[in-house]
């Protein structure tokens, strides 16, 4: 058997329902990002996989998102992982649960 | 894509990537948590290599095994032992159940879908390639990136300022 398009998608699809599954239970504020740097990898592979396999004019281009999504995500974790530590300045706690100022 | 090696890499690094992203949501200590969510970017980046996608996969070990998995470490090690737990909230379930629909809906479709694929073949060499697409046809917002990377140095520099 040969490996195509559909298998890559089937992982992605895979690493995305982890990310997700990491963002929406876990307790801890590093926890949920480390779920949404999956998701982020999970979006990457299935462009890469596009790109490699779905006729185009400009094959390149899902490279060139990849590489614009990797830029965004490490200023997104960058400033996400400064806010957690300021929450834990603060309020002496990174658990959600425990973060309730805004909650009514 | 079908000589063995290519065939024995894929599931190989399928099992990686994917074992090591269920570590993450198993394992109860956070630190190892993310210890597993390395060895899962890095088998990431091998399935880039398996597409042919040298320079992301580059970029990929560089950016998330690198920078990204150290500014996680230095958050966790910011914050007291006790805050290190990798437990779950009650919407345990729902988020059960909603992983599982996303992760049916997003292969059957896959699975389902004509992608109309093409025989082009791997490609040769992405360097040269990506870099000409970010300077010609990508300009734009390859130099809006520029800056907003450079606010969120300025920002993330300002949040965690003592004063």
């Amino acid at each position: 058997m040969s490996i195509d398009l559909t298998h890559y998608l089937i992982v992605g699809a895979l690493l995305f329902s982890i990310g997700l599954y990491v963002t929406l239970a876990k307790r801890n504020v590093v926890g949920i990002l480390m779920g949404i740097e999956l998701m982020f990898n999970a979006v990457n592979l299935t462009f890469i996989a596009f790109s490699r396999f779905v006729e185009s004019a400009q094959p390149i281009s899902g490279h060139v998102f990849v590489i614009f999504i990797i830029t965004v995500a490490a200023a997104e974790a960058a400033v996400a992982l400064a806010l957690a530590v300021v929450v834990y300045r603060n309020r002496t706690t990174i658990d959600i649960d425990k973060i309730n100022l805004l909650r009514w | 894509m079908d000589d063995a090696g290519t065939i024995v890499a894929f599931w190989m690094l399928t099992v990686m990537t994917l074992g090591a992203a269920l570590m993450v949501v198993i394992v109860r200590n956070l630190f190892h948590a993310v210890l597993s969510l390395i060895l899962s970017f890095i088998g990431v980046a091998g399935l880039y290599i398996t597409l042919s996608a040298d320079f992301v996969a580059v970029a990929q070990v560089l950016i998330y095994a690198g920078a990204i998995s150290v500014l996680i470490l230095f958050a966790m090690m910011l914050t007291p032992r006790a805050a290190r737990d990798n437990a779950e909230t009650f919407l345990q379930g729902p988020a059960l159940v909603l992983a599982g629909l996303a992760a049916a809906t997003i292969a059957g479709v896959a699975a389902a879908t004509d992608w109309s694929e093409a025989s082009r073949g791997p490609f040769t060499e992405t360097a040269q390639a990506i870099g000409e697409a970010l300077l010609n046809r990508y300009v734009l917002p390859f130099e809006i990136a520029s800056v907003l990377l450079l606010v969120a140095m300025v920002g993330a520099i300002v949040l965690v300022r003592e004063d």
